[in-house]
């Protein structure tokens, strides 16, 4: 008896049996006719990312290399945060004297519950996208895996603005490698989460972080950013 | 508008009822009328804002179709690349003719890891092969994780629209069920504390799940990376948070390369939801060591898809994206809600994927969904991937049509609706007959005629208002008026 992989196979090619033989994938037209590139200057795009981000209701705030530690302290203090989680390999000085970091690595990991239980997690990212307002992160350096930036109620991501691009085909492009080779996981966040399953009206925060903060950096942050 | 019990679509079985006959229930209800009246004008304007900034639409919706037509006419070849690259990035690919096979397989998944329950985002293709049910009777319960998708859950409903399935219930009808069914106390129908009170509900049962369930926005063939478009961090939970991961997908959900993403991710959430980006987009490709699920399950679905490829005018509905943008501008859809359609594809796309997928000539649900339309094609204009549904639409008319004919012999010939169009046309071939036709008509009518329209005519031309509603003759014809303005013949 024919697996159902056969049976699937076979109907598939009886169904497009109009499709000439010798007919390759590639041989059916793409036209890729739209914009693949933002030709603005880096500021503009710099500037549009903080201003989509912020449309989200989420909080933005655009800050110097070395301007980076105080606005994290700040940002912290505002929001009350004493246990915060952080992927072990984010810069040691990027956590403030009196909160309690609680790190995550492939040796130590946290559980879900200490997650769940935390103040909120700080982390870098793998790109922003000014097109969209979006922080896409990959489990790359500074990053860690992906429950830690679900799990807490308050995240703060730092995103530098060379790791900003325009439109959202350079960000795929950017990404490429990243699947490709070595096949992490990647989220796009765009905004806090949200719902507007009753009456369409729009309530930030179900099940992801309800607070998304974000600090755009100008120019060299302090070492071993990633 | 409530529902006792749940009745049969199109994917159960059993005779589902004509659109007709369900859209005249929904029509009746106020209150249904009131929240989609409101939803559909509300989801309209913000789309049509968010693609308005964007100068490329129209390039990005053809390279859309253009995908989508590649894929569909290489399927087989596709799917395979999908499956080799799934295997290779350490996930499991299982493949499945229909709803038995996929269900028996996912309930085995689950089973064997001895889970008793499952955390489960929103996937319509679940809902098309009744996976809740399935699981429910092999002991397993599913929680559905998506706001909307548990309100109708505790409910017991079936889902109205493909993005807001809840879209036909008001605050105040989700706080009377939250209280019954979620054993909360002093809630408010503030949709704020509505949400938070699911937050709580739902956050043990993410933290102690094992067993993920979801669907799939899309694959790709070339890198085997899955991809979940949401916005409430459910489908992260879900895809992150269990040991396993088992996604259930429609066969005709690959897309070629990891580049595609440019194309797509542009179209779907601005038609969708009306924004730039949905809050959050989940990809994965296979296991990652030490991040999610450690076991990863693919199961592909044909359940009637191949039957949809058959066909080369219809084929095109398999190039949807689940955006629901056509639902939002249909006037149909917009009076008479989803449940009307008694399918979990409603709307306009519905009603071109849902009479292919079940086979023409079945059940008269399915079959009569071609002519839930008016035919003002607003459906086809914000179609990201320009599906072509009124013609698809005619195309099925046709085909419906000719089935009955066939099957029917003379009891076909004899059909009233044919018959009616014979007479019909005899009359309006000559401009005496018609005149005649038409004064008869005003004299004829009276009989017939209630609140301004007429809903069953008399005899062979009952199968007119089998399906339709009829205006009135008024009272002095365009002919006549013009006549006696002009004062000539």
């Amino acid at each position: 008896m024919a697996t159902a992989k056969e049976t699937i196979l076979r109907r598939i090619r009886r169904a497009t049996r109009d499709v000439p033989e010798g007919e390759r994938p590639e041989d059916v037209p793409v036209e890729r006719g739209y914009l693949l590139r933002d030709e603005g200057t880096r500021e503009e795009i710099v500037a549009r990312f903080a201003e989509n981000v912020a449309e989200y209701r989420a909080t933005v705030r655009r800050v110097a290399g070395d301007e980076l530690r105080s606005a994290i302290r700040e940002a912290l203090e505002r929001r009350g945060v004493r246990r915060l989680v952080v992927p072990e390999d984010l810069p040691e000085d990027w956590v403030p004297e009196g909160v309690e970091a609680l790190r995550d690595g492939p040796g130590s990991r946290l559980t879900n519950e200490e997650l769940d239980a935390s103040d909120g997690v700080l982390t870098g990212c793998s790109l922003g996208i000014a097109q969209t307002g979006t922080i896409v992160l990959d489990a790359g350096p500074g990053q860690g895996r992906r429950a830690l930036t679900l799990l807490p109620d308050y995240h703060l991501c730092v995103v530098r603005e060379e790791q900003v691009v325009g439109l959202v085909p350079e960000a795929f492009a950017r990404l490429e490698a990243t699947v490709r080779e070595k096949g992490r996981a990647i989220t796009f966040v765009s905004g806090p989460s949200a719902t507007s399953d009753i009456e369409l009206n729009r309530v930030e925060g179900v099940h992801g972080p309800r607070t998304l903060e974000v600090l755009v950096v100008r120019g060299r942050p302090p070492a071993g950013t990633g | 508008m409530t529902l006792k019990a749940r009745r049969p679509d199109a994917f159960s079985p059993g005779r589902t009822p004509p659109f007709e006959e369900t859209a005249k229930e929904s029509l009746a209800d106020a209150q249904l009328r009131r929240n989609l009246g409101k939803a559909t004008q509300t989801i309209r304007r913000k789309r049509a804002a968010a693609v308005g900034e964007m100068p490329d639409w129209e390039a990005l919706r053809e390279a859309g179709r253009a995908l989508k037509t590649r894929v569909m006419r290489h399927l087989d070849e596709y799917l395979l690349r999908l499956e080799e690259s799934v295997t290779r990035a350490g996930g499991t690919v299982h493949w499945t003719r229909d709803a038995g096979e996929a269900n028996e397989i996912v309930a085995g998944i689950v089973k064997g890891h001895g889970a008793r329950e499952v955390v489960k985002v929103k996937s319509i293709a679940t809902d098309e092969i009744k996976l809740n049910e399935h699981l429910e009777r092999e002991g397993i319960k599913v929680h559905e994780t998506d706001l909307a998708e548990l309100i109708i859950q505790l409910a017991g409903e079936e889902s109205s629209h493909i993005l807001v399935p809840a879209i036909h219930k008001n605050r105040a009808e989700i706080r009377e069920l939250f209280l019954r069914k979620l054993g909360v106390e002093g809630l408010s129908d503030d949709p704020a504390d509505l949400t938070e009170a699911a937050r709580l509900y739902l956050r043990e049962r993410f933290l102690s799940a094992k067993v993920g369930i979801s669907g799939a926005n899309f694959a790709v063939a070339e890198t085997g990376t899955v991809c979940v478009v949401e916005s409430e961090g459910n489908g992260r939970m879900c895809t992150t948070l269990p040991e396993v991961l088992v996604t259930l997908m429609g066969i005709e959900k690959v897309i070629p390369s990891w580049r595609d993403f440019e194309v797509f991710m542009q179209l779907l959430p601005r038609s969708s939801t009306a924004e730039r980006m949905n809050p959050y987009t989940s990809f994965w490709t296979g296991v990652s060591e030490g991040d999610g699920p450690q076991e990863f399950h693919l199961v592909l679905l044909d359940n009637g898809r191949t039957n949809v490829l058959e066909d080369e005018r219809g084929r095109q509905a398999l190039n949807c994206i689940r955006c629901s943008a056509c639902l939002n501008v249909c006037p149909v859809y917009e009076r008479t809600g989803g449940h009307a359609y008694n399918s979990v594809y409603p709307g306009p796309i519905g009603a071109i994927l849902t009479p292919q997928l079940v086979g023409i000539g079945r059940d008269p649900g399915p079959d009569s969904l071609p002519w839930a339309s008016s035919l003002c094609g607003a459906c086809y204009e914000v179609c990201p991937v320009k599906i072509n549904i009124p013609e698809v639409l005619i195309h099925l008319r046709g085909k419906v049509t000719r089935h009955k004919q066939d099957r029917g012999g003379l009891s076909a010939k004899l059909n009233p609706e044919n018959a009616a169009m014979r007479a019909m046309a005899r009359v309006f071939s000559d401009p005496r007959l018609y005149e005649l036709a038409q004064k008869a008509a005003r004299v004829g009518q009276w009989p017939l005629a209630r609140g301004g329209s007429i809903r069953h005519l008399p005899g062979r031309l009952a199968g007119w208002t089998e399906v339709r509603d009829l205006k009135p003759v008024p009272r002095q014809t365009f002919r006549e008026w013009w006549r006696e303005s002009r004062g000539e013949g």
